[in-house]
Parts: structure tokens; sequence; C-alpha cells
């Protein structure tokens, strides 16, 4: 059984969000789940194990593979109170629910008033040799649409933080959860209850000479870079954004005002991501600043690729951050 | 006017048994109404440039609407589809705020943010569309899971037309409402075209109603022009659903007897269409089985017809006299304030 009672151990992403969701759904009776394979197997990735024991199959929800039909189910039942949290097995399979996302839960506010709020938690990213479909990181695709609020937490801190705001937030929420970090990072979480704010980014590494703005994965290759390039005498900061929609740009600009230049780093491919909205919103806003180039790091226009030469290439990592970072440092 | 009344034998008199006067003339009146407001918006005010973006009306399908709004319990969740005003009418929307909604004034009920029958309230438990057809279906199995969830006894009841059940959410959607035998009533209104696609290019089988068993829930085929029947038919699919038996699918036969939207001719329907439909119209045909059952006198149809007309007037120059939003409400209501 998992409570915040053993939340003193050294925890998992992956442990964090599951404590996260456990916790609101003890707290709050009108939270429920539903997704494929949650119930009996606890999810493709375990993240929900355990609780249809404890909560019963009516607040943990096996449904059919129907992507569409489980978002909209979730807004109609939000609409009568309940605050549904979807698991979207892969986040590749979040464009079988575009149209319900965007279409629907997006736009019920603006058009008569109705709130949605629900939340989708996608498991995304790459690194695991999950090929072109186990692999994306659709983001920006939703960043795009007014109307949602899109998270991608780097840390258990946040993750069990932030899963716990979205599901109280009254608007929907999408939730990228980074697969590769689900096992791979810990760390102590605090033993009381407590909620990470929506919309608020972190500096979460203070630096003088240049800015590295991020968010999932990526913050721990930023971290790893700034570490590294500390001992050539390159002083980094890193933002991690945590949210994505609403961006907090005021975060973003006093980062890149005190250190002059910006890497705009993330693991989705590159054309139309996220980088290219805060080399806009740098330019616009802080271009008198800057000490040269905004630099984009990013994934290539490829499809995610299976085999590991190929996965690796695709991938931003340590060494092009280190050597985009010196070389932007030099400038 | 009337195609004659209704004789001993009539199917639309058979249906009427068991129905009531006072019924029957509330029947009248919604789909008087609906009628009165829809052919002031296609036929007046979307030709005087008064509503500022697309038409959609149900003319020939208000029989649908009014026969099974009326079956639904206040406390019933409806989602309509885009020919079932009669739906807002009968929750107690005033015709002045449709008028209002598409001249895209603030009087209407989404304050100029959306046109048409985009519109929803839930307080009055009525959901907007959207115009991906059929996306309404999960969305309306998602609030039928929530009745169950919490013990009610409500049941949703969905709207939508024959173009709608090729989508992939519907299919979603019913599948999902069986397997987890929500209390779900899908209402077709096939009123065989979708736009300009007729019914037999849209599905290779026969009625919307044969996809049912493949789902495991229990259809029937009713005339959508005869108010008593689809009443009737709704009241059965609400009670299987209340009852916890799970979705039930209703198919009302009917016909679309006007283009698609304001701005299309409809030259593609073969004129025997519009001859043979026209002479089933369901409120001919409503009235006819109330003058032969004596629910009422010829006189008092006469005056609940001139009420509605009255009514109307009065709901067009309000929602004339509505003002439009202001430019700075535009970017309030995206998120929660």
């Amino acid at each position: 059984m998992c409570t915040s009672a053993n939340s003193f151990m050294t925890t998992t992403y992956l442990e964090a969000i599951r404590q996260g969701l456990w916790e609101e759904l003890e707290r709050d009776p009108d939270v429920f789940l539903l997704g494929e394979d949650i119930g009996v197997y606890g999810g493709a990735f375990k993240v929900t194990a355990g609780m249809l024991e404890r909560f019963g199959e009516q607040r943990v929800v096996d449904t059919p593979i129907s992507e569409s039909a489980i978002v909209g189910a979730a807004i109609g039942a939000s609409f009568m109170g309940l605050r549904p949290v979807v698991e979207i097995q892969f986040s590749d399979f979040i464009s079988c629910a575009y149209d319900q996302i965007v279409n629907f839960a997006a736009k019920c506010r603006y058009r008569w008033g109705a709130g949605v709020p629900i939340v989708i938690r996608a498991p995304s990213g790459g690194g695991i040799h999950g090929g072109p479909f186990h692999s994306q990181n659709p983001e920006a695709a939703f960043v795009h649409t007014p109307g949602l609020k899109v998270i991608a937490p780097a840390t258990a801190y946040d993750a069990k933080g932030l899963i716990k705001s979205a599901i109280r937030d009254n608007d929907p929420v999408l939730f990228f959860e980074h697969k590769a970090l689900y096992r791979r990072i810990k760390e102590d979480l605090p033993e009381e209850a407590y909620t990470v704010p929506i919309g608020k980014a972190k500096v979460v590494r203070e630096g003088r000479h240049l800015s590295i703005v991020t968010y999932g994965a990526m913050v721990h290759v930023a971290l790893e870079a700034a570490q590294l390039l500390d001992g050539e005498g390159i002083s980094i900061e890193v933002v991690d954004l945590r949210t994505l929609l609403p961006l907090d740009e005021e975060t973003v600009l006093a980062s890149v005002k005190k250190t002059s230049k910006a890497i705009l780093l993330h693991e989705d491919t590159i054309t139309g991501g996220l980088g290219g909205e805060l080399s806009a919103r740098i330019s616009e806003r802080a271009f008198e600043y800057l000490d040269g180039p905004i630099v984009r790091i990013a994934a290539p226009d490829t499809p995610v690729p299976y085999s590991p030469p190929l996965e690796e290439a695709f991938l931003p990592n340590l060494s092009k951050v280190v050597e985009k970072a010196r070389w932007l440092h030099r400038y | 006017m009337g195609v004659g009344l209704a004789v001993a034998g009539d199917p639309a008199l058979e249906s009427a048994r068991g129905h009531g006067a006072e019924q029957a003339r509330q029947f009248f009146y919604y789909m008087s109404m609906m009628r009165e407001v829809e052919d002031r918006i296609e036929r007046k005010l979307y030709r005087q440039g008064k509503i500022v973006g697309g038409v959609y009306v149900g003319r020939g399908q208000e029989a649908i609407p009014v026969g099974a709004g009326l079956a639904a319990a206040p406390d019933d969740m409806l989602f309509p589809s885009h020919r079932d005003m009669a739906l807002y009418l009968i929750r107690g929307v005033h015709p002045r705020q449709i008028f209002a909604q598409y001249m895209g004034r603030i009087g209407g009920l989404t304050r100029g943010r959306d046109g048409n029958m985009h519109m929803g309230d839930l307080r009055l438990k009525i959901v907007a569309i959207i115009s991906a057809m059929a996306a309404s279906v999960p969305v309306a199995a998602g609030a039928a899971f929530a009745m169950k969830y919490k013990g009610t006894r409500d049941v949703a009841c969905c709207f939508f037309g024959d173009g709608a059940t090729s989508r992939g959410d519907w299919h979603e959607g019913l599948n999902l409402a069986s397997v987890q035998r929500l209390p779900l009533v899908l209402i077709c209104n096939n009123n065989q075209y979708a736009y300009s696609t007729p019914v037999e290019k849209q599905m290779a089988c026969a009625n919307v109603a044969d996809r049912g068993p493949a789902y495991g829930i229990p259809a029937e085929i009713v005339d959508g022009n005869d108010v008593f029947a689809v009443n009737s038919a709704a009241l059965r699919g609400v009670e299987h659903a209340r009852r916890g038996l799970g979705p039930y699918l209703i198919e009302c036969k009917t016909f679309r007897m006007t283009g698609h939207s304001a701005h299309d001719p409809a030259d593609y329907v073969p004129n025997h269409l519009w001859k043979t439909w026209g002479q089933r119209d369901p409120i001919d045909r409503a009235r006819d089985v109330i003058l032969a059952n004596q629910w009422a006198e010829p006189e008092e149809l006469t005056l609940i017809e001139s009420g509605i007309r009255r009514e109307v007037d009065s709901a067009i120059e309000w929602a004339e006299n509505s003002p439009y939003p202001d430019a700075s409400e535009l970017l309030e209501d995206v998120y929660e304030r």
C-alpha cells in the first residue's frame, strides 16, 4: 500500500506520481481514474498498481481501447461534478483523442461557461527504444490550444505536487510524464502533504554566463552539462519550465536578462516546438539584453527512430548541449 | 395545412393512444414554436443579413426533439444535435436568447462566443454540441457514467443524425457505454442526408438501428414524424436506461425538409422526396390527431399559433436590441478566473 506515510523514503518519479494520485483519491471521492489496463494490470508502467484493490472498479475503470471515448467520457463526467483522471497509455496515442481534447474540452468554458476539470496523464518521451509510436513528445500541439493547461514535470517532487494541483484545477490539464524518468530518478519527498503551483517555472541552478531553458527529461541533461562546464569556468543557469501552458514568461525573461545568453532545449522535434515560441518572446521582450544568438537544441524533424545509434543521434544529449553551450559562451 | 383528418386505422392515431389532451397540446406548442423560430431565422433574418453566421434548422424533424425531450425528466441530461432546437425551449431557454445567439449578441447563451445551436447551460442540464459530429456521444456516456457513479436514477439522452453514426466517436461511445451498462438513451434523427450525402452512401446497412445489437444495445425504429410514436419510444428508452439495463438506441426515420444550412438549396435532393415527406409533416399530423381525438377545437390551435407568432415577434425585437459583445470581452473565460 502506498500512502504519504512512507514518503520519507527515497521516492522515484513514478512512485511520486502514484502517491499524488493515491492521496487525491483518498481526499476526494469525486476523483476517479479511467484508462486502458490501469485496473487489474495496474497500468502499462504500473503507475496505478494497487489502486483497483483499494478504491474499487467504480473509481479505477479499465476501458476499451478507445482514447477518444475515454477523454469524451471524462469530459461528460466532469460536467456532473466528478474529477476524472485519464491515463493515455502512451502519449503517442493521444492523437486519437485530439478532437475531444482540442475541440471539446478546451473550448467549453469559453463558449458556454462550462468548466472541464479533467486531467489527462500521458507517458511521453524517448530513450527507451520505444520506436516511432512509443516515444513521442506531442506537447507542442496542445501548447498551441488555448483553454488547455500543459504540465511536464522533471522531478519526483514536482511530479507529485503538480499532479495534485492538476486534479484540483478547474480547467483541462495535460500531464506529460517522462517515461525515461519513471525509475531513473529519485529523491526524498516531504512527509507532509504539499502541492506545486501550475504556471510557475523554477530556476533549478543559478548561473551567470548563460541560461538553459528546458523541461522534462532534458532538465537533467542541462544540469549535467552545467555541472561539467562549471569545471571550465562557465556558469550556467537552468530554468525548468515545469508548466508549458500557461508559460511562466516572467521567470524565463528574468533569467535571460541576467545572463544575456539563452539556450532553449527540448526533446521534442525542433520545428514548431516550444523553443521557437520561447525564442520569439525573448527577442520581443529582452532583445536589448542579449549578447549572443538564441540557440535551440532539439530533436531533428524526423519520427523517433528505434535502433540505438539512430535514437541516440535523434535525442538531444549531454555532448550536444555541452558543445553548443561552449560555443555560445565564446560568442 | 393538415393533410386531412386522421381516420381510424391511421398509424398516427394508433400511436396517440395512451397520450392525453394536455400532452398533445404541449407537443403541438413546442413543435410549432420551433418551426416558427427557425422559419424566422432561416427565411427572414438570414436573408435580411441579420444572422452573422450559419443557420442549421430541423424543419420536418420537430417531432424528435419534442417527443423525446418531453420523455426525459428534468434532471436527465440532454445532448442535442444541431437540429434539436425544441430541446432548448423545453428546458426553458427563451426564444429571445436563441435569436440573440444567432445574431451574435450578448443576450445569446454564449454571449457571442459561438453561434446557432452551439449552446448549453449546465444548470438546465443541456450540453452544447461541437461541430465535429458524434463527439457528444462519448461525452454523454461520461455524464451517464457519473450518474451511475453517484447512484442517481437519472439518464443521459444523446441526439445525433445519420451522418454522425459514421464517426469513430459514435462507435467508441456506444461500445464504452454498453460495456459499462450506462444509462444512456441514443436518439438518431435519420433525416436521410448528411449535407449532400444520402444515407446509402453513408452506410451499407439498411438502418442505423441495425448497428445497436452489434454493441449489445437494444434498438428500435420509429416514425420520426409522429411525435406520439417518438415520445412513446423515448419513454421506453428512458425507462430501460433508468432501470440500469444499459444504453438504448432509437432510430427516428424522418427527412430534412431544407438544405444542410441556409446557404444550401439542396438541388441534390430528388423532387419526389420533398413531395412525399412534405405530406408527412409532423405538425400537420399532430394537428390531425388532436382534432380527431377532440383534444382541442381548431380555434384553440389557431390561438396557440397566433400566440407563438406574437411571442416570436417580441423575442426578435428583444434580440435586436441586445448589444453586440464589447471587444474587451475577447480574452475572458479561456480559463477559470
